[in-house]
């Protein structure tokens, strides 16, 4: 493996690795536009030049592998100079467009432009005029005038995605990213062309002027659309909810892990959010009479830990959107403490879409725990069961019996039934069959663990307290055992 | 701190009494004899006491004082602002409250849908004109009585901040 020299510092790498990438393992940063790492190299935009001993001229670090005994200088004088001309070069038509831009916060010219420019305009012609606002597809915006032509869209489309939508067009200051004639950014990825332009040129539709960047509070998590377990990061408003009513994500932007989705995740999930503050069932509630009364806690807990008297006419029917935490608890509750017989889970949402890239057919993020954890998918026998008479009491996790087997089919079911117990996030129709309909957290308010389809165990944080007076099913599940006289040896 | 006694005078109480009297009531009629040769165009030089009569009477503020805000319209009436809502950043009271909408001119694209001000927490520290990259909004409608008798008065929308005083007062 070559030993080179950046800036004083000795490095090992394999043969074959660029500069750039060297430097970035030596924690040297080398600012650039148009290199990405989960891209092909173009080098176009000259922004990672370095002084290279024994070369006559600066080289592009993203294209010039290293060499056996190579000496780097990443802070020369002539590099300094070449970075400020090449970043004035750039910006030489880029409009003031930065208050109203939604890169802004986050945008490698403002960030460049501090660290490495710092130049007065000379500029005494007009800028040139390019589109503005077009819409080019169903979740991307373009502004013609702030792209850079790193072509780094172009390169994601054709590469990753095989759609070949993007092009550059003309020639000189006059060349522009456009859209194949016909043609529009309508694929599966979309969405990540708007996190690899370093500028603002690609926006986003989903996250347009809702809030500023600066105001938003980053969690890492992992994606729940599908068993794939892309790891993202939650963008929500902590600081100003009131430009957001009701809403506290804002987006979801995929977090790189080499192992499992890249820097990529699909349009599915990133747009996947809006159900964790829309629909929220937020207080305990029983019905009483035919009509659901808001409880307490302390009420709930105390009649439902009564049921754990009868386990043998339970049925437990658990969700693969549970974390492995949650899972765990009810595991240990109903199938270790109360012996209960009939614990399945229902597998919801398993034939979607699935591609070679990062979609699975699966779109529920914990079957393979939920399988871990001894949980099988016999749903239809406590159906059966229940309809026999043999099941008196049913626990469900988040499902709306109401779609899963329709509006008579789940009325009837319901008929069969003496108590019927609903522990979920949402107050979907189906909730309105239940006796006892508890509120839970969804996964980005709690903290826990997500298997995916490979048997990968990955964490989720909690981002901001559950919502009115939710409690994590393992909390709720914890405190009825408790009541109940039970003691599960397992943390909440 | 040292404070001399008071003598036996002093704590009578009365005599000081009445040597604040003896005070006001010559400032009173030294400047009403002033006035008056004033009127007849006398004793020019001496200068009398000016009272000005708030708010029948305002003195001119100084251009630059920091006044309550207001909104610069462009020529179709609309708000300057474009919702970058660095004013709402930099606020150290937290008092601009904004909310962003899409403007129907590709080339101005922002706009604010919501623009509220909380005079009852505001500071007057004018770091929201300063930091203004579009100069949307001035400290200078020369306007200091505030005072209003709910909090919710104290809170001026976007219209009341474009036409500053046109809000009913109630």
């Amino acid at each position: 493996m070559p030993i080179l020299k950046i800036d004083g510092k000795d490095i090992e790498v394999p043969v074959g690795t660029s500069i750039i990438e060297a430097a970035k393992k030596a924690g040297i940063e080398i600012p650039h536009y148009c290199y990405h790492p989960g891209l092909s190299v173009a080098g176009n935009c000259r922004m990672c030049l370095v002084e290279v001993e024994k070369f006559p001229k600066l080289q592009i670090s993203c294209y010039t592998p290293v060499t056996e005994g190579m000496v780097v200088h990443t802070q020369s004088e002539r590099v300094k100079d070449a970075q400020q001309a090449v970043l004035e070069f750039l910006l030489v038509n880029h409009p003031l467009d930065c208050p109203v831009c939604d890169q802004s916060g986050e945008c490698e010219l403002q960030n460049y432009y501090m660290k490495y420019g710092l130049y007065d305009s000379r500029l005494m012609e007009d800028k040139v005029k390019k589109h503005k606002a077009v819409s080019i597809g169903p979740t991307v915006m373009l502004d013609g005038e702030r792209c850079v032509l790193c072509s780094r869209c172009v390169r994601f489309c054709d590469e990753v995605t095989h759609t070949h939508e993007m092009g550059i067009v003309n020639r000189g200051d006059r060349a522009e990213i456009e859209v194949a004639p016909g043609k529009e950014v309508d694929n599966d990825y979309s969405g990540n062309v708007v996190d690899i332009c370093p500028v603002g040129a690609l926006t986003d539709k989903d996250f347009r002027f809702k809030c500023r960047v600066w105001f938003l509070a980053q969690t890492p998590s992992v994606c729940p659309g599908c068993s794939r377990g892309c790891n993202i990061e939650i963008h929500w408003n902590k600081e100003r909810p009131y430009q957001t009513p009701g809403e506290r994500v804002m987006r979801l932007k995929p977090r790189f892990n080499a192992d499992v989705n890249k820097f990529w995740i699909c349009d599915e999930g990133r747009y996947n959010y809006h159900w964790i503050d829309q629909g929220r069932l937020l207080k305990p509630m029983q019905k009483r009479r035919g009509v659901p009364h808001e409880v307490s806690w302390e009420e709930a807990f105390g009649t439902l830990s009564g049921l754990f008297l009868r386990p043998q006419e339970m049925g437990v029917i658990v969700s693969t959107d549970m974390t492995n935490g949650d899972l765990a608890m009810a595991q240990q509750l109903f199938v270790s403490e109360l012996k209960v017989k009939n614990v399945a889970y229902q597998w919801i949402r398993k034939s979607g879409k699935e591609d070679e890239l990062l979609m699975k057919a699966d779109k529920t993020p914990n079957t393979r725990g939920a399988q871990a954890l001894g949980f099988e998918d016999r749903s239809g026998e406590i159906y059966e069961q229940i309809e026999k008479g043999q099941i008196k009491i049913l626990f469900l996790f988040g499902h709306n019996l109401m779609e899963i087997l329709g509006k008579d089919q789940a009325e009837k079911m319901r008929s069969h039934l003496e108590t019927l117990v609903i522990l979920g996030p949402h107050a979907h129709e189906g909730i309105n069959l239940a006796d006892w309909a508890l509120p839970s957290a969804v996964y980005a308010e709690k903290n826990g663990t997500f298997t995916n389809f490979e048997g990968r165990v990955q964490k989720i944080s909690k981002a901001f307290p559950p919502m009115g007076m939710a409690k994590s099913e393992r909390e709720i599940l914890k405190e009825m055992a408790r009541q109940a006289g039970i003691h599960i040896n397992l943390t909440v | 701190m040292n404070r001399s006694e008071l003598t036996f005078i002093e704590r009578l109480y009365i005599f000081e009494a009445l040597k604040g009297i003896l005070l006001t009531s010559r400032h009173f009629f030294w400047n009403l004899f002033l006035h008056t040769t004033h009127l007849f165009g006398l004793l020019k030089n001496k200068s009398a006491a000016v009272t000005v009569q708030y708010p029948d009477e305002i003195r001119p503020y100084a251009p630059r004082l920091r006044t309550r805000h207001h909104l610069v319209p462009r020529a179709d009436g609309s708000p300057r602002c474009v919702a970058c809502m660095l004013c709402e950043t930099v606020c150290p009271a937290k008092c601009i409250y904004i909310i962003a909408g899409e403007h129907p001119d590709p080339n101005v694209e922002k706009v604010a849908k919501r623009f509220d001000l909380d005079l009852g927490k505001c500071v007057y520290c004018g770091f929201c004109v300063e930091v203004c990259p579009e100069d949307a909004i001035r400290m200078d409608t020369q306007i200091m009585n505030i005072a209003a008798y709910s909090r919710e008065e104290m809170l001026l929308d976007i219209n009341e901040l474009l036409r500053p005083g046109s809000r009913k007062q109630s």
